[in-house]
């Protein structure tokens, strides 16, 4: 349990370290081109580059909880709405000794959870309306249990961090993806004037980095979110309610449902307890399996039925 | 001289480990002093519950005097409990007078059915399962106090800081497994 925790952090740093890396890189070879090979606006943007990485890792560390629960139109519920959800987390929470997380429900019919802050001082965990509706007592302590595990190996700092520094980098992507296609015109327009084709180069460039952007990126994810954690946090959480099947029944339900979640995304779908799917149907889509980050749901509850 | 230094390296680490086990000593001494407030905290809230069910219970079978004496009885001794021991017999008693309570109140519909009463139950459901999750936390902190306090080497250092084994909260459980407890 400890070392997970040094693990995780180290890996959080990790993941800001390779952030400022990367858009550092971006942003110098930007400058270069821009500056046409010039040293110094090369550096210019480089410095540029790195404070807008460095800026985003802090806001993603220090406000990226918020940042996931509003994507996933999460919504803050008082004990007097929802007092079974809050009697089972608060238990959990004694059971794990930590603080009681702020409790959240998501306006959804697909049964899923998560957890999301950035230590147990400071976490929330989420549940679907789906899942209130679906499971009872035993099995949605098997489900909170699953995500306080969570929350007490810091799973959920990597988790954010991850969700917020790479969703921010992906939605920056797509933004310069638009404006190449749209600036692309434009530059067309402008060679007439300059003669130089090298606006377009420029552009061109960023373009194909950005292509090959979606699945390394991807693949960034599923190495820092190992699937090892997740089998982690079902034998931890099993640990906490000293009953393995509740969180093995309530996995059943899971699986056996098929209704698709509007607010799922693939910066976020490593943070709840079941991939989210977007379409409708028993597999997931070949994009979003590319985003894959959880074990196969069968052999989950398999192991746990086992223990 | 090489002889010197290696009594000097044996004693140092000697002198670390004593530190180490000691520390260790007091974090878990204060976890379980915790853990023994969290289950204090969980008690209590069900005692304050416990008037407002009887009160909704009694407004549907108001003839059930002797079940409320008893709850009500069963209470008091609860709250002058004082040591593991006593504690955990007292609240013994309490469960059992509350689960005949509720299996009583199954008796009326109009009872089980009022919102009131409903609420009071789930209330007293979530109370109850903390209470069970503290006695487990307590537990498994007394239970890793103990263990370090017994066994070898580490007893020296706990004998020399005085640390005294801790009693485990022991409560006869409803049928541990669905935390839904079965009244």
């Amino acid at each position: 349990m400890y070392e997970q925790i040094a693990r995780n952090k180290r890996k959080t740093v990790a993941i800001v370290a390779g952030a400022l890396v990367f858009t550092g890189g971006i942003g110098f070879l930007l400058g270069l081109l821009i500056g046409r090979g010039s040293f110094q606006v090369g550096l210019a943007a480089l410095i540029i580059a790195l404070l807008i990485a460095a800026g985003l890792s802090y806001y993603s560390y220090e406000y990226g909880d918020r940042i996931v629960l509003r994507a996933s139109r999460a919504r803050a519920v008082t004990h007097d709405e929802e007092p079974r959800l809050h009697n089972v987390v608060e238990g959990i929470a004694i059971a794990a000794g930590l603080p009681k997380p702020a409790v959240y429900v998501v306006p959804e019919k697909a049964p899923n959870a998560f957890a999301t802050g950035r230590d147990p001082q400071h976490s929330s965990i989420a549940v679907t309306q789906g899942l209130l509706e679906m499971m009872d007592r035993v099995e949605l302590e098997g489900v909170i249990g699953h995500e306080m595990s969570h929350v007490r190996d810091r799973d959920i700092l990597l988790g954010t961090v991850v969700a917020t520094l790479v969703g921010s980098v992906v939605l920056i992507a797509e933004f310069m993806l638009r404006w190449f296609w749209w600036g692309g015109g434009m530059m067309g327009r402008g060679r007439d004037r300059e003669g130089g084709g090298e606006g377009f180069a420029i552009l061109a460039l960023v373009g194909i980095v950005l292509a090959i952007l979606a699945p390394l990126i991807a693949q960034i994810i599923k190495l820092a979110m190992s699937r090892r954690r997740e089998y982690l946090a079902d034998a931890e959480g099993a640990m906490l309610t000293r009953y393995p099947p509740g969180l093995a029944n309530a996995l059943k339900k899971i699986a056996a449902d098929n209704t698709p979640m509007r607010v799922a995304n693939n910066a976020t779908a490593h943070l709840w307890i079941a991939q989210p799917s977007r379409i409708p149907g028993e597999a997931n889509h070949w994009f979003e399996n590319l985003f894959s980050t959880h074990p196969p749901i069968q052999d989950r509850i398999r192991i746990l039925e086992e223990m | 001289m090489i002889a010197l230094w290696i009594i000097v390296g044996i004693a140092a680490l000697v002198l670390l480990y004593g530190v180490f086990t000691y520390n260790r000593l007091v974090r878990l001494r204060v976890r379980t002093e915790n853990a023994w407030s969290q289950i204090d905290v969980q008690l209590r809230r069900r005692y304050d519950l416990i008037p407002n069910l009887v009160e909704s219970v009694k407004g549907y079978a108001a003839h059930e005097r002797e079940l409320f004496e008893d709850v009500t009885r069963a209470r008091a001794q609860a709250q002058a409990a004082s040591g593991v021991q006593d504690q955990a017999q007292a609240e013994n008693q309490l469960t059992r007078s509350l689960s005949r309570l509720l299996a009583v109140a199954e008796n009326y519909p109009d009872l089980k059915a009022s919102q009131n009463f409903l609420a009071l139950q789930e209330e007293l459901t979530g109370t109850e399962s903390r209470i069970a999750y503290a006695r487990q936390f307590y537990n498994d902190t007394v239970q890793a106090l103990n263990t370090l306090i017994q066994s070898f080497p580490s007893r020296i250092v706990a004998g020399l800081g005085h640390f005294e084994p801790r009693e485990f909260f022991e409560i006869d459980e409803p049928a541990r497994g669905p935390v839904s407890v079965q009244f």
